[in-house]
């Protein structure tokens, strides 16, 4: 008895190998099985699937990026103007990507950090703020507004203010003698719905024309976004990304929940605060780039969760990115190609990926 | 071993006519063994045993496990010296009961299992029974099954302490049976300190070392099984009338 379990004890072993068929408990069998092993693949099957899906997503998106760049070009194909265009819509892509990166890690990242797989980063009121600030310059300004509220400098106080926003929000609530994630959504709910009703009055008495031109603005707009930001974008999201990367495996942990993590030695309070300054600072490049996405972010994280089937972040990650951008780019596709309409890209996603969604979810019956 | 001095706890605004503290409690639980934890509702077994697991502030006083203050402790460090469990134990991600388990390894690989680690696991799972099951997903399993899971987990995390709030809840009989046998096999083969928050007496006498009696938030009684059951300290504690009786297996405190 006391040769097999001696690894689980304290104390060193007594002795090694030498009585391995008494007491014919099963502790023995883990010598003749095969490995057994651990890790975020559970099974052969479960592999194969895992790679088949990132498979087709990879297909999908290359598929919809040569479509992108490539379909209804006027010039003949391998003309200097054909290359010239195609150049052009190079833009697009990498906003889709840009958005898509930020809002998979995001939404991912928040629904480990709050233990909770129903709501998304939207939620908490960023979108909210930036739909006020827009709304408020518009509203104090006429449409001369909107201009100041575009541009590189305006661009990055925006999405500073987001992050600030979110940062003290969340520090004031997680330290403290609140330290309570649900009155941490709670009041971020609130905030959201305040700032949502407050931009929805001052839109109420706006002039048409200029209640268009925030509309167009308000809309999630993939062809409209501002490709000066990208620079500047891109590094930052990136940085944010390779951050939760690498605490990739505390956020396993930290999805356990606070006793489980705290248990294991990982500091929860700390991690969340970490977490989701890193989210508020990936939703304020996505936000800034294309306005709201509301349900962009929901509908991959879920995706996600379904199709990895696994705690691994390092698995769900890419699986999310690679789900978003097939997701957007073909509803961009889509929109431009057949509707003629690339503005509204935000109505396919919540229709199709709405659809695609309840099935998923119907057929497995589980978050 | 544990060892607190005047720890207390406050729950409500203090001098508040709703204030309620738990404390200041003094004593030594010695290593080895199990200890059972007992009490009435609200004598605040759970909050000291959740405390003990730093997974609660303490607001005054000092608890050491092993030599090492819990709260000033690096956390790294406590979680490889004590593992607790908590009552409440629900998980958004999906797992199975080998993921599960593979996760109380954290403390020692910080996720990157090794050889080691996946024998720990192995042998954490092999001793609760759980070999069939290893590859189960935890949503497949019964209430029984799901709870020794849980018990693996803090088992393979390796600690010569394992604090256990309440783990016979919900269990039938038969579980809750299988559950106490197993652990008092991780206190005598694997050398395991384990201190448990139980609910009934008759568990605690009979497969515990010593007795913790808890009573409006202080400990009343610290002692052997059969020093604790008496008819007049059981009443004591727990307010209500007891007569001790020898059963088949030991004493049998009967209340009903």
């Amino acid at each position: 008895m006391t040769t097999q379990l001696g690894h689980l004890r304290r104390t060193p072993p007594v002795s090694s190998g030498t009585e391995t068929a008494s007491a014919g408990t099963t502790a023995c069998a883990a010598a003749t099985q095969p490995r057994r092993h651990s890790g975020a693949i559970t099974t052969r099957r479960h592999g194969v699937r895992y790679w088949g899906v990132m498979a087709l997503l990879g297909g999908l998106s290359v598929f919809f990026t040569a479509g992108i760049l490539g379909y209804d070009n006027p010039m003949p194909f391998g003309s200097d103007g054909y290359w010239l265009i195609a150049r052009m819509r190079v833009e697009t892509v990498l906003v889709i990507g840009v958005v898509v990166f930020c809002q998979a890690m995001a939404t991912v990242s928040f629904q480990t950090a709050t233990n909770n797989r129903i709501i998304t980063p939207s939620i908490m009121g960023f979108e909210s703020l930036y739909v006020a600030i827009q709304t408020g310059a518009v509203f104090f300004f006429g449409i001369a507004g909107i201009t100041l509220v575009t541009g590189l400098p305006q661009f990055l106080m925006q999405a500073g203010a987001m992050v600030l926003f979110a940062t003290i929000l969340y520090t004031w609530l997680l330290s403290g003698k609140f330290s309570n994630i649900h009155i941490m959504l709670l009041v971020g709910v609130v905030i959201g719905g305040g700032l949502g009703s407050l931009s929805t009055f001052m839109q109420r008495v706006l002039t048409p024309s200029e209640f268009d031109v925030l509309t167009a603005r308000l809309f999630g707009n993939i062809g409209n976004a501002r490709g000066e930001y990208l620079p500047y974008a891109i590094p930052i999201a990136l940085a944010a990304a390779g951050v939760l990367w690498l605490r990739a495996r505390r956020l396993n942990v930290v999805a356990l929940g606070r006793n489980t993590a705290d248990n294991l030695g990982v500091d929860h309070r700390r991690e969340v605060m970490i977490i989701l300054a890193l989210v508020s600072v990936l939703m304020a490049m996505s936000t800034s780039l294309v306005g709201p996405m509301t349900f962009l972010g929901f509908l991959v994280a879920t995706l996600a969760y379904q199709f990895a089937d696994t705690y691994s972040h390092r698995m769900l990650f890419p699986m999310a990115m690679l789900i978003g951008y097939t997701v957007l780019a073909g509803a961009y596709f889509i929109m431009r190609n057949i509707f003629y309409a690339q503005g509204a890209v935000t109505l396919i996603i919540e229709l199709i990926g709405g659809i695609v969604f309840l099935i998923v979810l119907m057929r497995k019956g589980r978050l | 071993m544990i060892s607190l001095t005047e720890v207390a706890k406050n729950y409500g605004s203090a001098g508040a006519s709703d204030a309620v503290a738990i404390g200041p409690v003094s004593v030594d639980i010695a290593a080895g063994g199990i200890t059972a934890l007992v009490g009435p509702n609200g004598a605040g077994k759970s909050t000291i045993l959740t405390m003990i697991g730093r997974l609660l502030d303490v607001d005054a006083g000092r608890i050491e496990v092993a030599g090492h203050d819990v709260v000033k402790s690096p956390s790294k460090t406590i979680a490889k010296i004590l593992s607790i469990l908590r009552q409440e134990n629900h998980f958004v991600t999906r797992l199975t009961v080998r993921q599960l388990v593979g996760f109380g390894r954290f403390p020692h690989s910080q996720g990157r299992l090794t050889h080691e680690d996946e024998r720990h696991i192995s042998e954490a799972i092999d001793f609760l029974d759980l070999t069939a099951l290893e590859g189960r997903y935890l949503d497949q399993l019964s209430g029984g099954q799901r709870q020794r899971a849980y018990v693996a987990m803090v088992l393979a995390q390796g600690t010569d302490y394992v604090l256990l709030d309440e783990p016979l809840n919900n269990l039938d009989m038969q579980h809750a049976v299988q559950m106490m046998q197993q652990l008092r096999r991780a206190a005598d083969e694997l050398g395991r300190t384990v201190v448990i928050v139980l609910h009934d007496i008759n568990f605690a006498a009979r497969y515990s070392d010593r007795i913790l009696a808890m009573k409006d938030g202080v400990v009343v009684e610290h002692g052997t099984p059969a020093e604790i059951m008496q008819d007049a300290v059981l009443t004591r504690v727990f307010d209500t009338e007891v007569t001790v009786i020898e059963g088949p297996g030991g004493p049998l405190a009967v209340y009903y």
